[in-house]
């Protein structure tokens, strides 16, 4: 350890304009990829949990080859759901144990960057955990999952799960109840994403004709709209005693 | 600098400061002393912008909170009790990832100038987690100096220190404070408050009780000083 204290230069004015609204998401998106390629502690637990409720439901659903094809949906919206809430929680739980959220908070950016920074690195880690997930998924349900139809409507999705999902972990992060109040708030409130994004998938599973599934596809844009337009205008009041 | 009038500040039913008017000059360094539930973190946190007062004025370096608070964040350093560092990044990442935040100029050269100010120039490449608590600290005051502000606010910084951390940060605390800054330094113990502040405030049950500055308090008067102030209030 370095115990001298060296003899202070003169100091000089650092202080400049605050960055851009962009120049501010970047550096949050940036700062959490590299943090978590040195830990790899959220995609890790995202990734065995998936994988874990894949082996699960494989069992529980001993079923029929056909009748497995037909949950493959659900199944997968389901493991998305549960490994999202497990990445969501310990994405801000980093932000709020060391008091780095403070640190955020205090820097001369719009608090809505904070929000769209978080949710753009939760994104991503999600894609990161699907990108591995779907192939094994194709594998035990028998249905190629790679399908460009099925990637968009997973895209969507994970659009909404996150625009929804960073706000509450935000809200619950800052509670004691935090490990468990994020999924009691979130589930109900996602679900508009989520029943979409199953009825959406389940039409591309089965092959049937795009125009008979634009409908709740055209609902998950629209709640990704929503969601993430009301996340942005109340975020400076969730984080803000 | 900074100009607080009867700040009130609510969780619900629960008052904790209770018209709170508070005035420092720039360049002060002013203590605020108080015992535990004082409401001393609730009011640095106002002033730092991450609490709203419920009613009340709070004016920074010429701007109002709450609506002015991006251009006073840019002008306020915050160091509390805990780091506010990413332990899985180095020291020289975090301090790159805040300059990005705070648009700081010439960043390469200003993230060495402070890594040396703090003597952690030779661990810059460490990561933050592998640090010792008093190391942390260091590096937390450079964070909060990396923008070089104007007013800079400590809450409790000495928590969990050893003798020879504390010993350090007291020399790092002086530097900051000689460089012109204004200080708002909140903390329990009264000998290192003494030997930094210009000025030492009481505040108790939520409001200032009781204020004196060093040329008023003859330096072994402190603890006479505080405790008559909180037997008073």
């Amino acid at each position: 350890m370095n115990n001298t204290m060296p003899a202070i230069k003169a100091t000089k004015k650092h202080f400049a304009a605050k960055p851009s609204f962009l120049r501010a998401v970047f550096a949050i998106v940036w700062k959490d990829i590299q943090a978590e390629y040195r830990s790899l502690e959220l995609i890790s637990a995202m990734l065995v949990f998936s994988l874990l409720v894949i082996i699960i439901f494989n069992f529980a659903l001993d079923v029929e080859f056909k009748v497995r094809q037909t949950v493959a949906a659900g199944v997968l919206w389901t493991t998305f759901a549960f490994a999202g809430t497990l990445g969501l929680n310990r994405s801000m739980a980093v932000e709020k144990d060391r008091g780095c959220l403070d640190g955020l908070l205090l820097a001369p950016v719009d608090r809505s960057a904070i929000y769209f920074g978080k949710a753009i690195s939760n994104l991503i880690f999600m894609l990161v955990v699907e990108a591995v997930v779907l192939p094994v998924y194709s594998v035990l349900y028998g249905r190629n999952l790679i399908q460009p139809g099925l990637l968009m409507v997973i895209l969507l999705g994970s659009i909404g799960y996150v625009g929804v999902g960073t706000l509450l972990a935000t809200m619950s992060v800052q509670t004691r109840t935090r490990d468990i109040l994020l999924s009691i708030l979130l589930f109900p409130v996602v679900l508009p994403v989520l029943l979409p994004a199953i009825i959406a998938s389940n039409g591309f599973l089965a092959g049937v004709e795009l125009a008979e599934i634009l409908f709740p596809i055209g609902l998950l844009v629209a709640y990704d709209v929503i969601f993430i337009a009301v996340a942005f205008m109340v975020f400076d009041n969730v984080v803000e005693e | 600098m900074i100009t607080v009038k009867k700040l009130v500040k609510r969780f619900g039913l629960k008052i904790v400061l209770r018209g709170v008017d508070f005035e420092v000059q720039p360049g002060e360094f002013v203590a605020l002393l108080g015992p535990n539930g004082a409401g001393k973190t609730t009011f640095l946190r106002i002033l730092a912008s991450l609490s709203r007062p419920s009613l009340g004025e709070v004016n920074i370096a010429g701007y109002k909170l709450p609506a002015q608070a991006e251009q006073v964040r840019a002008r306020l350093g915050v160091v509390s009790h805990l780091p506010l560092l990413y332990g899985d990044l180095t020291a020289e990442e975090n301090l790159r990832f805040y300059a990005r935040l705070y648009n700081v100029p010439n960043s390469e050269a200003r993230i060495t100038e402070v890594l040396e100010m703090v003597g952690l120039d030779t661990r810059r490449q460490d990561l933050v987690r592998t640090y010792s608590r008093g190391m942390q600290q260091r590096l937390t005051i450079g964070r909060a100096v990396l923008h070089d502000p104007d007013v800079m606010l400590f809450d409790e910084p000495y928590t969990g220190l050893d003798q020879d951390a504390s010993s350090m940060l007291d020399d790092v605390l002086k530097t900051v404070a000689s460089q012109g800054r204004t200080v708002v330094m909140t903390s329990h113990d009264l000998a290192r408050a003494e030997d930094l502040a210009t000025r030492f405030d009481i505040l108790s049950r939520g409001v200032i009780t009781a204020s004196a500055t060093r040329r008023q308090l003859k330096k072994s008067n402190l603890l006479t000083f505080y405790k008559q102030a909180l037997a008073a209030s």
